[in-house]
């Protein structure tokens, strides 16, 4: 088995084990629906975790894709009659669409301009949905109608649970496969020296370019699923702040792990949940927690404790 | 004609004029050094022929057509290879790895059957694991497969960047200081290592201060100095030429060298 | 004619406040590499200090005092407790530190002071100044020359101070800097803590013209970053430029043609400049060496 396959069965066999263990461990519909949150976030963080980790350009702004998804889910049936599930799919390929119209222009920049600029994008998104009040609703949001499919009402935490974290495996399988073949190998080469990339024949914007897509077709997805999960949307979904908590979600997760894109996110959708009951330093905490971990754990969770485990083991 | 040619490559950059009017040229099977005191523009025209930097004036031809100005990669598919003086390794990846991106330009990369990961993926991986995995038995470096690359030592990484470069099958491998920093073993090895992969039917072009080694093993010797041509010729030509003996020994080692 | 002056003076005001948040960060980014996305948030104590130490019943000038000691002291710590442990690690692992830092900030400004928008009462009147047909604030002429004494004053200590030398000895290269003896360490406390004090001052200066609450930092401190990116990062005088053109642009943008979008200009223009530039305005091309 090549080493590929089999990192691709140990991340799978982890987040099977773990979307089969969760309902019975909290079975409470509140528990439930946290982790249905926790599985829409998690998909966003895998792309940008792959964005990230794997090719090493960042992005301060990848809330605006994931904004995108989430109002075209909401107004494609409200202003133009369309089917909510179509609706999603149209947003993700505006998404894409627009990844692909700004990419070219945007990975051209490196740190800290690639920061700027891609945090401007973002900012801009965020921008419209606030203020084009008459087709967004504004800064109040907009309703989402119920999800139907062939006359099914999608309904009830259960069923989310299980359609969010089908679709979060799907995303980690899609990942784990770009990562074990020749485009993931170019990625992850040009994250290390794009000169010898493009030397080895690495046509390095276009690379760039590709999983740039991805990452906001990741977003876009989990950005709909959120919309017809939570059945409404504020703007505040693509605010510079959700922003941050994507990157931060890959990067205290592990940047370049998809497991550790899991846990980041479990963390930062858990925690805030937990520290709604101390509402006033909910923000101070968070803050907190973030320089805490950043500078003890700073390769991230699941990297940490893989590194751990390996030093632990004897010789 | 040859196989890689580069005819009048002018370079300045902010008023110095790294290159003038400099060209060469090299033919399948042979070994062209290039040497020259520090900042005479070996490097800078590495830097042109292999397209990371753009030349003001001259062009560079392979294999009969035009390729001025083609971004590397676009040079790397028309069969230029090339490794670095620094070296560029991906510090993140396995030595295999490694050589695995080198062979980028020979596997088939259809974006959608990569990301469903379809068998026919599985098995390009595993034909460019079996070629990468055969050129680091080449270099001798096959033990080490594995290991992460930010684990090698320094005389490995600069084989494994030939490794790397040899993986898209070049018809042209041009070498910056391959031996730099190498003890006297390892530079054997790598001289030993160059005439096999020009013996393979590729022109070799390198850039190399051990003097030894070039005398060695190139066909063809070109001396720069101060971005100008100095002499071209074969090894024993240039060693005799007084203008490199003066350009390498200053006036005072030209008459030592005179007098003894 | 009117018109114009009018925008101009909205503009370069708000273009003064830029101005200082970008070049705080530029200050502590030469001397780091640290973008310090917690730069607005100098900003924010330093207007809400002074207007609860002035509500409290201090004078005006003490309650300012007051406030920049506080941003000093704040920018000091978020130097030895959050940057200095986090040596070392990368760009975007600093930028979520410095951002967790402005989380960490904000948090606890909300939880000291309170969620309201809050005044100070104008330096010196309300009573409008007019000049070419345009009705100028007294505030906006205190926020101007505040701003260019502070450019100035940086200027001087930078080029003829022992320390200013030793601070742009450490930016150009740190190692060499610790080695012929200069205490690195010392010098990036010192350019946080300048940082701090030249933002917070902005606040207290701005104020008066645009209300202040625990929240203000984040927007300030994005199109700071905005401005320092537009001049090129790492070149005072860029930061300088870019703040105030972001500031002019930002209120002829809103004066003619919606001001729906005015928090979007500074971001548009980035984009496109960086577009066309990927280095800023006055940054330099490096050219790559292998």
């Amino acid at each position: 088995m090549s080493p590929g396959t089999r990192t691709k069965l140990v991340v799978l066999g982890a987040l099977g084990l773990a979307l089969v263990l969760v309902p019975f461990l909290l079975p409470s519909a509140f528990h439930l629906r946290v982790a249905a949150l926790v599985w829409i976030n998690a998909t966003a963080a895998l792309g940008l975790a792959l964005l990230m980790g794997l090719a090493g350009q960042v992005s301060l702004g990848h809330a605006g894709f994931f904004g995108i998804g989430a109002y075209a889910t909401a107004l494609g049936p409200k202003h133009l009659g369309l089917d909510p599930l179509l609706s999603m799919l149209l947003g993700v390929a505006a998404a894409a669409g627009l990844a692909l119209l700004v990419g070219r222009p945007i990975l051209r920049l490196k740190g800290h301009y690639l920061a700027v600029a891609t945090l401007g994008l973002g900012i801009l998104v965020h921008l419209v949905l606030v203020s084009e009040v008459a087709i967004t609703g504004g800064p109040d949001g907009v309703q989402v109608p119920r999800l139907v499919l062939f006359g099914w009402r999608v309904a009830g935490p259960e069923v989310w649970y299980a359609i969010t974290g089908i679709v979060l495996l799907l995303a980690a399988w899609i990942a784990l496969n770009l990562e074990d073949s020749s485009t993931g190998r170019a990625l992850r080469a040009l994250h290390d020296s794009e000169i010898a990339a493009s030397v080895a024949g690495v046509d390095v914007a276009r690379h760039k370019l590709v999983v740039f897509v991805i990452a906001a077709v990741y977003a876009a997805t989990a950005g709909g699923l959120l919309a017809l999960f939570n059945r409404f949307v504020t703007p505040d979904v693509a605010g510079f702040l959700r922003s941050i908590e994507l990157v931060t979600m890959v990067v205290i997760g592990g940047m370049g792990s998809i497991l550790g894109a899991v846990v980041g996110a479990a963390l930062l959708t858990v925690l805030p949940q937990a520290l709604t009951l101390f509402h006033d330093y909910e923000h101070a905490v968070l803050g907190l927690l973030i320089i805490l971990f950043m500078v003890f754990l700073r390769q991230g969770i699941v990297p940490g404790l893989a590194g751990l485990l390996v030093r632990r083991r004897p010789a | 004609m040859s196989l890689l040619e580069a005819r009048g490559i002018s370079i300045a950059f902010g008023g110095l004029r790294a290159l003038d009017q400099v060209g060469f040229a090299v033919d399948r099977g042979r070994v062209l050094a290039i040497i020259g005191p520090n900042g005479a523009g070996k490097t800078t025209l590495f830097n042109v022929v292999t397209g990371l930097y753009r030349a003001q004036a001259g062009e560079v031809r392979l294999d009969g057509r035009e390729v001025t100005g083609l971004p590397p990669h676009a040079l790397a598919a028309r069969g230029l290879a090339r490794t670095f003086q620094n070296l560029q390794i991906f510090f993140r990846m396995s030595a295999l790895e490694n050589v695995m991106v080198g062979r980028h330009l020979k596997e088939r990369r259809r974006l959608w059957a990569e990301l469903l990961g379809l068998p026919s993926v599985l098995r390009e991986n595993r034909e460019s694991r079996e070629k990468a995995r055969e050129l680091l038995v080449f270099v001798g470096l096959e033990a080490r497969a594995e290991e992460p690359a930010s684990a090698l030592p320094y005389g490995a990484l600069k084989r494994l960047e030939i490794a790397r470069a040899l993986a898209c099958e070049p018809s042209v491998l041009m070498l910056d200081e391959p031996a730099a920093g190498c003890n006297p073993v390892e530079t054997e090895e790598i001289d030993r290592l160059i005439l096999a992969i020009a013996r393979r039917g590729v022109a070799v072009v390198l850039v190399e201060h051990d003097m030894k080694l070039v005398m060695r093993i190139s066909d063809r010797v070109l001396v720069l100095d101060q971005g100008r041509v100095l002499a071209e010729g074969t090894p024993a030509e240039v060693r005799s030429d007084p203008r490199v003996v003066e350009a390498y020994l200053g006036r005072h080692g030209l008459e030592a060298a005179r007098a003894a | 004619m009117a018109e114009l002056v009018q925008l101009l003076f909205a503009g370069l005001t708000t273009g003064a406040v830029y101005a200082l948040v970008a070049l705080g960060f530029t200050l502590i980014f030469q001397a780091s590499e640290v973008v310090n996305f917690a730069q607005g948030e100098f900003v924010m104590l330093g207007g809400m200090v002074t207007v609860f130490a002035y509500q409290a019943g201090l004078p005006l000038p003490l309650a300012a005092l007051l406030a920049v000691l506080v941003a000093v002291a704040t920018g000091v710590l978020l130097h030895r407790l959050a940057i200095e442990p986090a040596k070392g690690a990368t760009v975007v692992t600093l930028i979520i530190v410095t951002i967790g830092a402005s989380i960490l900030i904000r948090g606890l400004a909300q939880l000291v002071f309170d969620k309201q928008f809050h005044a100070l009462p104008a330096f010196s009147g309300d009573a409008p100044l007019r000049l070419l047909g345009a009705a100028i604030l007294p505030q906006s002429l205190w926020v101007l020359g505040g701003a260019a004494a502070i450019v100035f004053g940086l200027w001087l200590f930078m080029e003829r101070t022992l320390l200013g030398k030793a601070v742009r000895a450490t930016a150009a290269n740190r190692l060499a800097a610790e080695l012929v003896g200069i205490d690195t360490r010392l010098v990036l406390a010192l350019a946080f803590a300048v940082s701090a004090a030249i933002g917070a001052v902005g606040g207290i200066l701005v104020t008066p013209i645009t209300l202040t609450s625990y929240a203000v930092g984040t927007l300030l401190a994005l199109k700071g970053f905005a401005a320092a990116m537009l001049g090129g990062i790492g070149n005072p005088v860029g930061a300088v430029a870019g703040g105030l053109l972001l500031g002019l642009l930002e209120a002829f943008a809103a004066g003619w043609i919606s001001s729906t979008y005015k928090d979007g200009v500074a971001f548009l223009v980035i984009l496109l400049v960086l577009f066309a530039l990927p280095h800023g305005l006055l940054g330099r091309r490096a050219v790559e060496r292998v």
